[in-house]
């Protein structure tokens, strides 16, 4: 049982801050100051993935490099996911600032915000804030420029090689690692990529100082973190919550009352029964997540959960890796054909035996992780799946 | 309306004429002329000096590049399972009535296409869609026949 009760935090929004201060005295720190504060913080990155920012910068400051960039992954793709939208639109000068702070660290002159391109209503926006920045970064005598990119309705271009490649103009097919972002990233330089919600933590960290985040959280997951609430709940929204808090805490307050599962992490992630709620954590301890919570009630079929999830995984696979390519396709067809008596049941376990391939072959987190939401909801709900 | 040589041209000057300026300017053309022709891809290919076959590859790998013909409006529904949940077969079918069209088409004189898209990141005020670029959410029948009548009587 968690021992974290949920606990609603308000740092990333709260307009407290006199954003250009905060800057300015961090842009006077040391470079091993300011990297020692996000390590002390514990902040782990917020996309998902969840690698320790403070030793991403570090390893992009240690790079030797004429040319190193910061880039901002705004391709906010995953099913269930919206905060770095409301980031975007709320706070984007924290955002600027992260940025910021990070060009400074590790040495880079340029940055750049690869928004996806269903957000393009929010160009003229950012355009505006960034000009703004410019200006307060020229009185600083700070030289650092952002450049804004749009993204053309690729969810795999969110997989930060997969980025890259969409950058340098081609398809967006994700790269082998290592070699790593923080020593080939765009064009091949040293590059650091962080998750809007990452960078805008880490500029509230040097505001508030690493102690502040730290106090809050679990301890494999310290801070807070922001939460896309939608599906059976009367409160969809964003959320900013204490991580390590169980899912049975967050359900009774975002719950309709009659919540029977809730999806953690988006279409990749986890597929939680009711009888689990008690037993999981929200955090790297127990289920991480990039934010997503989508709960469904009584009344959902979870065989069309996992059938909608199964088409978009299809069509958002880049096709690059035959596991993943393939692996969507069969998975999709292969449920429908059980659902429609076509396969016996037992064709479940062939599939499984799929995913767990899908899960040592595929090349990127995308074809890997499509066997989170399968294996989850087939396990917990085989009934629906079958009848 | 500028001719695509000149246009491209102009666009080079803005985005640049590297491989990195490929997305931007395929964009740009799109936003302008509502999808590639073969013609603007092979101009793009001549002035970036890389393949036409690159060109063609780089654009059919993102779903917001068409390479085939689309109306000035491009209305795309979200499909994903909040969206799904929350009523999104009735808000298409709605639309499918009005426009006279089936989902994948575009109507006659080229004025809108239909489309499916996956999560446009509106599901907590599902159902959504954009039209272009702008976002509609909270979608009923009567919602979008007031929108999407809108753009009818009055948008060409």
């Amino acid at each position: 049982m968690s021992n974290k009760k949920l606990k609603r935090v308000d740092f990333i929004f709260s307009d407290d801050c006199k954003c250009d201060e905060v800057l300015k005295k961090a842009l006077e720190m040391p470079n091993e100051t300011i990297i020692q504060e996000l390590l002390d913080s514990g902040i782990r990155g917020r996309g998902g993935a969840g690698f320790p920012t403070g030793l991403k910068w570090k390893f992009a400051a240690q790079e030797v490099s004429e040319e190193k960039y910061v880039i901002c992954n705004a391709d906010e793709g995953e099913p269930g996911t919206f905060k770095d939208r409301e980031i975007l639109t709320r706070v984007p000068k924290k955002v600027f600032g992260g940025m910021a702070i990070c060009s400074k660290v590790i040495g880079a002159k340029k940055g750049f915000i690869y928004l996806r391109g269903e957000y393009t209503f929010l160009l003229d926006h950012l355009q505006k804030e960034r000009d703004e920045f410019e200006a307060v970064m020229k009185s600083f005598g700070h030289d650092f420029h952002v450049e804004i990119i749009m993204g053309s309705g690729a969810y795999v271009c969110g997989e930060e090689t997969a980025l890259f490649e969409s950058m340098e103009g081609k398809r967006g097919e994700p790269r082998n690692k290592p070699p790593y972002p923080t020593q080939e990233g765009y064009l091949n330089k040293p590059t650091v990529i962080n998750n809007v919600e990452t960078l805008v933590q880490s500029f509230m960290i040097m505001r508030l100082g690493a102690k502040k985040f730290n106090e809050l959280g679990s301890k494999d997951s310290k801070g807070s973190k922001l939460f896309s609430i939608s599906g059976d709940t009367p409160k969809a929204g964003v959320y900013e919550l204490e991580l390590g808090m169980s899912l049975a805490d967050f359900v009774d307050e975002f719950g309709d009352g009659d919540t029977k599962a809730v999806q953690v992490g988006g279409a990749s992630g986890f597929c939680v029964p009711r009888r689990k709620f008690g037993e999981t954590i929200i955090g790297f301890e127990g289920i991480p997540t990039g934010g997503s919570m989508m709960l469904f009630n009584s009344t959902r079929s979870m065989y069309n959960v996992l059938h909608n999830y199964l088409d978009f995984f299809k069509e958002e696979s880049c096709g690059q890796c035959t596991p993943c390519r393939v692996g969507c396709q069969q998975l999709y067809k292969g449920v429908k054909a059980v659902k429609h008596g076509q396969m016996p049941p037992e064709y479940l376990e062939q599939l499984q035996k799929l995913t767990n391939t899908m899960i040592l072959t595929a090349k990127c987190g995308l074809g890997q992780s499509v066997a989170n939401s399968f294996s989850s909801i087939v396990d917990n709900f085989r009934e629906e799946i079958i009848y | 309306m500028k001719n695509i040589r000149d246009f491209v041209k102009e666009l080079t000057e803005i985005h640049g004429n590297k491989r990195e300026s490929l997305l931007s300017i395929l964009q740009d053309i799109v936003e302008r002329d509502n999808y590639l022709t073969s013609e603007a891809m092979r101009e793009v290919a001549r002035v970036l000096d890389i393949s036409s076959a690159d060109v063609f590859g780089t654009a059919s790998f993102y779903s917001f590049l068409d390479t085939k013909p689309r109306g000035k409006y491009v209305i795309r529904v979200c499909k994903t399972i909040t969206c799904d949940m929350k009523g999104k077969n009735e808000i298409l079918k709605t639309m499918e009535d009005m426009l006279k069209i089936k989902v994948g088409e575009t109507t006659e004189g080229k004025r809108f296409s239909l489309q499916e898209a996956n999560c446009l990141g509106w599901c907590h005020e599902a159902p959504a869609m954009l039209i272009n670029n702008e976002v509609y959410t909270k979608l009923t029948p009567a919602k979008v026949r007031k929108v999407l009548g809108e753009y009818i009587r009055n948008k060409y």
